[in-house]
């Protein structure tokens, strides 16, 4: 139990202990409650809801961010220890030892991701009433988008890694069915399929970790687990991180389970800002810091965790530098992005508030810039194709100021939001060492490259369009989130770090550190801020001022191999499919030949028929009939026998 | 308690119902039908009232219990009574009979047999069933347990498909080599409790009281675990169930591997291991790896499916490697995990083949390849196939999933790394549910799909309805199951004296709440 006092060192040895939810926050489902009924009544009521479902799912994604605002507030009025409050809502699971409530948890650190969820879902919501205006099933995309909401509260509010989980999964079938969303296009099913078994792989880890947690510390609650993490072996503790972040791997999309993100993009693109921005990939990172307790007393699974995070960021800034694709360039930044704040958790109390502050700031920008992009498409007849783009600012003022603020809060120019936040993870990175403090820095200048590579590319340069596209500028319904978005990634970084708030409000849960540095912080901010113009300047002069292949060039190595995802996908073909295909059509083939075949010799020897089964067929009854009689006689025989 | 024989009922009303069906003029296909489903409602509901009066606290003791005198000169008894165990599971098979004779209403009508005929043969099959579960007396256990196979091997042989006849005569050689197994083994046990009693008996709870000699208790245990291994089945036993299920009628298909294969696995929990518990420990390791062998290769060979209604076999296969391993484990997660496993199965495969047996019916075939894009000109069929599927690969919040994890877990405590093997099942089971949906109800719809697939009727949903309910609020409340459940494995763990190993460090009392 601690107070915190002001001083900005501060580790969360013991987490406050939750109290029972009164009052004002034994309304803590309902932030679940709403979206969940949303999604119920949307999708099991069926067509009769398709006139007005759209708006009763931005109301039920609404009213939950009213709850969360008066929760917010709520909490402020409380001491610091006394915000981490525990609604108990029902027993579970309970076998033996193994008692799992239905517990919710709401402290510091779950009302910042469920005020991101909510207010950027609303957003999304809202914004998604326009662009799927015309699409026939746009009642059942707000079902599974009230779903997908809904789950990712659940995840972030769970009191135990078992319901944790359960949230998780519903986040990846709220992923799966809007990444499929349309269908009857083979490609989106087979991305949506692709997206969840890849998260299956990562689900095998945190169920791992759930049952190493069991084992080790007989028990799988939070405070269950994380009081007793000091007394565990590092042995265990190393492999559960490990395992914890096998699962932060698959829904972050971090490698080496990273496949899925690129092709997730077959969904309707509001579901890219909402698997991007507020829900889905944070997971990763939501699950790594909230494990703090563990990751502390592990440092060798720490370190993986940095070398994921710094190898996935440089992996998706150089993706993003090859693709033309204007959501697929996109993507790429939200793998290096996500490989920002995983670098930052693996780095222990020094960088979780960083990661979960850079999370926040990110899912202001990178919610800004997708729904930027869709309004792009919307204009260009849904091409996604840069190099058939270009000087599109002339028509769509507002797009271009709005992804402005975004591609600025990206670069991390200041005074916008990621300014504040990188800087911190570049500083924290720098603590740690000199190479994982470079990387951060090349990742921010590639990341300025491809960035400015994009929005040249989209906004300035020469037309490149088709001859059949009119742009225009998107209805006010799409505009007004998107300018709501600009207006937080333009200010949001400073308010939230305005006197070091969300750190401070965040440490009583990740604990907090100042980084340690070789150098001040000025001169650090200086450094990355000349390598960020020197990317944002090369790109600028090989795309705004050199004119852009409308076909792309066959470009060289790096170039095709960034296109082909870095070989991500080539190698899972060959390593997993292709082989696995195999397995199981031998295995089909050995079932049927040689299993069957055996049991089917053995018995047929026994019951002394050969092939010709089948014409003795109607005598078969018979002689099971006759084979009764005599089990018959043979019981009675032993019984008697037996008697005597 | 009370003296309402219910169980006796429970048995006797089935049997009723299907001489009562049987006595309907030529041609009553209707009102055989209506007296069917009406009589298994009127069953299940009994269920529930006597599930209501079951006491909880005691779930660990056989409730309802009656015995009558019936082969009195070799002690046995037509006795009946139910632990929480059982108590589940015949309320898993009661539920499903109305389910099945809803959903499958035409699917017998101008078969070769007669519909009388059918929905007899169904009835008779629930009144063994019942009996297979309540039976406290070994001998009568092992009636029910041969009889299950008549009205199976007709439903088989009589009402499926193309190869018909092979499915049911493989059916019923497995099944009978067990059951002649079992029954070496039954008389050697009446022999043994001669020798230590003095008087020979069948009954459950004095055998199970007996301490018999470790060697004898090796043989009689190999006999009783090959007929349940048949039955349930493991591998390499399994070759028999894809080729019955998919010759089967939906119906047949859902009774067959939702509730009868259970009495596989329930026969091991009960019979294996009270009755020769160091013989279980003996063999233990053995079943442990043919539990995940089937997991995993019962996986592939699904993924490697063509044929629908053979990929849902084989995901059974596997999901009784599961059921199998949380048995064997030895520990009370790994138990009870198994014992809500056998419901949770029992309702999604229902599913599974009931909504898998409305498409198959609609298109003329059950290939994978012959489908696509269902999901187009059938939503609601799809919408409800998607949430089976994802039972069947146990999605947390829906039903399995509470059930596979605590085998999991039940697993993971005592032999890690079996734990770890048997987790690979989860991905594996991703790949062939979603393999499946994604071949038969996405991408563009052909023609011929277009023209003869058409969405749920309303008698339809009416009767999947339920199972999906059920999959859904077990899945978030599992504990009424798990509340019966726990005090009678607990017995069994008393039985195999076995504990749950205790966590690498001791647990602090937990929270301050409350």
């Amino acid at each position: 139990m601690s107070t915190f006092s002001g001083a900005l060192t501060h580790a969360a040895d013991v987490a406050p202990a939750a109290v029972a939810a009164s009052g004002l926050f034994s309304l803590t489902w309902l932030l679940i409650g709403f979206p969940l009924a949303g999604a119920a009544v949307l999708l099991l009521w069926g067509r009769r809801s398709d006139k007005w479902g759209h708006w009763l799912g931005v109301l039920a994604s609404a009213a939950s961010f009213v709850v969360a605002v008066v929760l917010f507030f709520g909490m402020l009025g409380q001491a610091d220890d006394s915000r981490t409050v525990r609604q108990h809502l029902f027993d579970w699971i309970a076998v033996g030892t193994f008692n799992v409530p239905f517990d919710l948890r709401l402290d510091q650190l779950s009302i910042t991701f469920v005020l991101l969820i909510t207010g950027v879902g609303t957003l999304i919501h809202i914004y998604s009433v326009g662009y799927m205006s015309h699409d026939p099933e746009r009642r059942k995309f707000f079902g599974y988008l009230n779903l997908f909401v809904a789950s990712m509260l659940l995840l972030v509010l769970a009191d135990n890694f078992l319901l944790l989980y359960v949230g998780w999964e519903g986040v990846g079938l709220a992923s799966y069915l809007l990444i499929g969303f349309w269908f009857v296009k083979q490609s989106a099913a087979v991305a949506s399929k692709k997206a969840f078994i890849v998260n299956r792989v990562g689900d095998l880890g945190l169920s791992l970790a759930v049952m190493l947690m069991f084992i080790t510390f007989g028990s799988v609650t939070f405070d269950g687990v994380f009081a007793q993490a000091g007394s565990a072996s590092e042995s265990s503790l190393t492999w559960i991180g490990l395992a914890l972040l096998l699962g932060a791997c698959g829904k972050s999309a971090q490698f080496p389970l990273q496949s899925w993100l690129l092709d997730a993009m077959e969904g309707p693109t509001p579901v890219s800002a909402l698997i991007h921005a507020a829900t889905m990939v944070t997971a990763g990172v939501y699950l790594i810091v909230r494990s703090n307790a563990i990751f502390n007393a592990a440092p060798t699974a720490q370190t993986v965790v940095v070398i994921v995070g710094a190898i996935t960021l440089l992996m998706g800034a150089i993706i993003g530098c090859a693709k033309d694709d204007i959501k697929k360039a996109l993507a790429g930044s939200t793998m290096s992005q996500i490989g920002y704040m995983i670098l930052a958790a693996g780095l222990g109390p020094v960088g979780y508030a960083f990661a979960i502050f850079h999370l926040v700031v990110h899912g202001f920008f990178k919610a800004d810039m997708f729904l930027g992009a869709g309004s792009v498409m919307h204009a260009m007849n849904d091409q996604v194709g840069m190099r058939r783009f270009g000087t599109i600012r002339s028509w769509m003022i507002v797009t271009w100021i709005t992804f402005g603020a975004g591609y600025l809060a990206i670069l991390g120019i200041p005074p916008f939001a990621g300014f504040y936040s990188k800087d911190r993870i570049i500083e924290a990175a720098f603590s740690r060492g000199i190479v994982v403090g470079l990387v951060t820095v090349i990742g921010a200048g590639i990341t300025a490259f491809y960035m400015t590579r994009l929005f040249v590319m989209t906004f300035h340069g020469k037309k490149r369009w088709t001859d059949d596209v009119h742009p225009h500028e998107s209805p006010s319904i799409m505009v007004v989130p998107m300018a709501i978005l600009a207006v937080l990634s333009a200010l949001g970084g400073f308010l939230l770090a305005y006197n070091n708030a969300i750190f401070e409000w965040l440490a009583p849960v990740t604990g907090f550190e100042e980084p340690h540095l070789a150098i001040s912080s000025l001169g650090m901010e200086g450094i990355s801020l000349v390598v960020v113009i020197a990317g944002a300047a090369l790109g600028w002069f090989l795309y705004d001022r050199r004119p852009v292949a409308e076909i792309a060039p066959a470009g060289n190595f790096l170039t095709r191999a960034a296109r082909a995802d870095l070989y991500g996908d080539a190698v899972n073909e060959a390593v997993f499919m292709r082989p696995g295909q195999y397995l199981t059509r031998s295995l089909v083939w050995v079932d049927q030949r040689v299993v069957d075949g055996a049991v089917n010799g053995v018995a047929a020897t026994i019951g002394g028929l050969s092939g010709r089964a089948r014409r003795m067929q109607t005598g078969f009854t018979r002689s099971y009939a006759l084979s009764m009689l005599g089990g018959a006689a043979l019981v009675v025989a032993a019984l008697v026998l037996v008697r005597l | 308690m009370t003296t309402f024989p219910w169980l006796s009922v429970l048995v006797a009303a089935p049997l009723v119902g299907a001489i009562v069906v049987m006595l309907l003029p030529k041609g009553a296909d209707k009102l055989a039908k209506q007296v069917g489903l009406v009589l298994s409602v009127l069953v299940f509901a009994l269920t529930i009232v006597m599930a209501l009066r079951f006491d909880a606290g005691t779930a660990g003791d056989f409730q309802f219990g009656v015995a009558y005198d019936w082969i009195p000169a070799f002690g046995v008894k037509f006795a009946l009574g139910v632990d929480g165990i059982s108590l589940v599971l015949i309320a898993l098979s009661t539920s499903l009979v109305p389910i099945v004779l809803l959903a499958g209403w035409k699917d017998v009508d101008g078969s070769r047999g007669s519909v009388r005929g059918y929905i007899a043969l169904i009835l008779t099959l629930e009144a063994a069933m019942v009996g297979v579960f309540a039976a406290t007396d070994v001998f009568l256990f092992y009636v029910f347990f041969e009889a299950m196979l008549v009205p199976v091997y007709f439903l088989i042989g009589r009402y499926g498909g193309a190869r018909r006849s092979y499915a049911a005569m493989k059916f019923l050689l497995y099944s009978l080599f067990g059951g002649l197994l079992m029954l070496a083994s039954l008389i050697g046990l009446y022999v043994v409790s001669a020798q230590i009693t003095g008087t020979g008996t069948f009954d459950f709870s004095t055998l199970a009281g007996l301490s018999i000699d470790p060697t004898t208790q090796r043989w009689l245990f190999v006999g009783f675990f090959v007929a349940f291994a048949i039955k349930a089945p493991l591998v390499p036993f399994h070759t028999w169930l894809p080729d019955a299920a998919a010759e089967s009628t939906p119906g047949t298909a859902v009774l067959l591997v939702g509730v009868l294969d259970k009495v596989g696995t329930f026969g091991m929990l009960r019979y294996c291991l009270e009755l020769f518990p160091d013989a279980s420990r003996w063999a233990t390791p053995l079943v442990i790896v043919l539990a995940v062998i089937g997991i995993i290769y019962g996986a592939l060979v699904a993924i490697g499916q063509t044929d629908i209604k053979r990929l849902i076999a084989y995901t059974s296969v596997s999901h009784f490697g599961f059921i199998a391993l949380g048995v064997f484990v030895m520990t009370s997660q790994g138990q009870s995990g198994s014992s809500l496993y056998m419901v949770n199965h029992g309702f999604s495969t229902a599913a599974l083949f009931l909504i898998a047996g409305f498409l198959i019916s609609r298109r003329g075939s059950s290939l994978i390849a012959d489908f696509g894009g269902v999901q187009k000109v059938a939503p609601i069929l799809a919408g409800t196939f998607l949430v089976a599927g994802l039972s069947s690969l146990a999605l947390p919040g829906l039903s399995s999933f509470v059930s596979e994890f605590l085998v999991l877990v039940g697993t993971f405590e005592r032999y890690t790394w079996v734990g770890v093997i048997a987790t690979l099942g989860i991905v594996l089971a991703a790949i062939y549910v979603l393999l499946m949906y994604q071949r038969t109800m996405t991408g563009p719809t052909p023609d011929v799909v277009r023209e003869k697939v058409f969405d749920l009727s309303g008698r339809e949903v009416l009767a999947i309805a339920p199972l999906l309910v059920v999959i859904v609020a077990l899945g978030f409340y599992p504990k009424p199951v798990l509340d019966v459940v726990n005090p009678a494995v607990a017995r069994v763990m008393h039985a195999v004296n076995a504990t749950d190993p205790p966590p690498q460090v001791a647990p602090v009392a937990e929270g301050t709440a409350k």
